[in-house]
């Protein structure tokens, strides 16, 4: 700084003002910079809200949350089990939030489950289910809306039936491979009704069964008799009431709430 | 005199943190289009609710009810945002040094009530100066443990049968979502003691989160 030394007397005014000049430019040129960054956000939100719309979500948007299954299917184990609980601490008031694809009554003594897959088919009975080994679950149900509840369910591990019966795998034999099990399957009410996708890995985890008791009784037909899906990997939307049919694909079946705009996956 | 002082905020401090302001918008408007859906909180003295979060015509102001679908996938898209920038936050102060001036020190807790005090008008001594006051480093501190409480939480919340541990950890799903609930009112009020003070604190201090430089007074 030379600003009083005495030849250049008029330094201290030009000093003066070039830092009120500089302070200007810098400021201008900041807040030009910050107006175009804020443009990042509002490209951001355009670019995950443009068309097409699948199944109720941004096309961007939907592909972020197959991302997230993607990430989920790594991390994902059978080891992982939801925390089970003492039967005492079961609700007896155990909520009942839908009613999709429960019209119409269903006789449990008549009632078949079918079971598809590409080159293979097959009806079962009550009594095929209940002739598979018999586990309770006591577990957190949790809601997609965001209750949980401590339910006690008893039935068939789905991962039993299927072993039984050589069911899912593509060679229709027995699997040598988790790969040989076709990528998912979809499940139906008798009406079609509602219907949910499922992962296999998360179909054939041990804590998924095929119910047909609620709190030690013959589940009721809300609570969708005469047998119904629990799977604590998911939430309660995936959990099918009175199912109808059970089909194996490789490409996703189709799925209730997927279809209205939620997550395919829904994994816990 | 005014004198420009270079670099008060680090580009990249700036950087986090005007991206920290719309990610975190999102996640806050998201995740009420979630709560919503499930929406039993309320603050409650002798049986009488003081506070329920939150009452319908708030809920119709903001255009709230029946979007929980959009909700979630807007939070479980930008959750990664959110984590990814809080990461890089903490890991650039804890690089660069800024985290000195970011830490409170061993008295800060007794010289946070003396900044109370002179903000509210009560006490007229001057504080003394430092880049950030004693209440800053606990007020700049606690949000970034509120954030790792947020994450936490969420992913409680979010995978209770993969990461159930943590889950229960967090004293059980429930908890976990209250929890999740609580921090966000705390970014809520956090967010207005903030704005007031930089309101209080003036255009130059505003300015320097946004061009980074501060200009001093200085007497000749």
């Amino acid at each position: 700084m030379q600003m009083d030394t005495e030849q250049t007397p008029h330094m201290p005014e030009r000093e003066a003002l070039t830092t009120e000049q500089q302070i200007r430019r810098r400021t201008l040129k900041a807040f030009a910079w910050f107006g175009l960054a804020s443009l990042l956000p509002v490209g951001i939100w355009k670019a995950l809200t443009a068309k097409p719309i699948e199944q109720g979500v941004p096309k961007a948007l939907r592909s972020i949350l197959n991302a997230n299954e993607g990430l989920a299917n790594v991390f994902f184990s059978n080891q992982h089990l939801a925390p089970t609980f003492a039967v005492s601490k079961a609700t007896k008031q155990v909520g009942i939030n839908g009613m999709e694809g429960l019209r119409g009554a269903v006789d449990p003594a008549t009632w078949q489950l079918q079971i598809n897959q590409p080159g293979k088919s097959l009806t079962l009975t009550m009594a095929d289910i209940k002739a598979l080994p018999k586990y309770d679950l006591v577990f957190d149900f949790k809601c997609v809306e965001g209750w949980s509840q401590v339910q006690h369910w008893a039935g068939a591990r789905l991962a039993d039936l299927v072993a039984k019966y050589d069911l899912g795998t593509r060679t229709g034999q027995k699997p040598t491979d988790e790969a040989d099990f076709y990528k998912h399957l979809g499940m139906e009410t008798p009406d079609k009704g509602y219907y949910v996708g499922l992962d296999v890995a998360s179909a054939l985890h041990p804590q998924t069964l095929l119910a047909y008791e609620m709190n030690g009784e013959a589940i009721t037909a809300p609570h969708g008799a005469p047998l119904r899906l629990l799977i604590p990997v998911k939430y309660g939307v995936k959990n099918l009431k009175r199912i109808g049919s059970i089909t194996f694909a490789d490409e996703r079946p189709r799925d209730y709430w997927a279809e209205r705009g939620y997550d395919y996956y829904l994994g816990l | 005199m005014k004198r420009i002082v270079d670099n008060k905020h680090p580009l990249a401090i700036r950087w986090f943190h005007w991206i920290n302001f719309p990610v975190l918008s999102l996640m806050i408007w998201s995740g009420l289009l979630i709560y919503w859906a499930y929406d039993p909180y309320k603050i409650t003295v002798g049986g009488y609710t003081l506070l329920s979060f939150f009452p319908d015509g708030f809920y119709k102001a903001l255009g709230v009810p029946f979007r929980l679908a959009q909700g979630m996938s807007w939070h479980f898209a930008f959750m990664w945002l959110f984590t990814l920038n809080g990461i890089l936050y903490v890991a650039y102060t804890f690089i660069s040094g800024e985290w000195r001036y970011l830490l409170p020190k061993r008295n800060s807790f007794r010289e946070a009530w003396q900044v109370i005090l002179h903000d509210l008008g009560i006490r007229k001594a001057p504080l003394p100066v430092e880049k950030y006051n004693a209440a800053q480093r606990i007020a700049y501190s606690s949000i970034i443990v509120m954030g790792l409480g947020s994450l936490l939480t969420g992913l409680a919340i979010y995978k209770p049968t993969q990461l159930w541990w943590l889950t229960t950890l967090l004293g059980g799903y429930e908890m976990a979502r209250l929890i999740h609930f609580a921090l966000t009112i705390g970014y809520v009020l956090f967010f207005i003691i903030h704005i007031a003070q930089v309101v209080k604190a003036g255009w130059n201090n505003f300015r320097s989160m946004v061009a980074g430089f501060d200009v001093v007074d200085e007497k000749a």
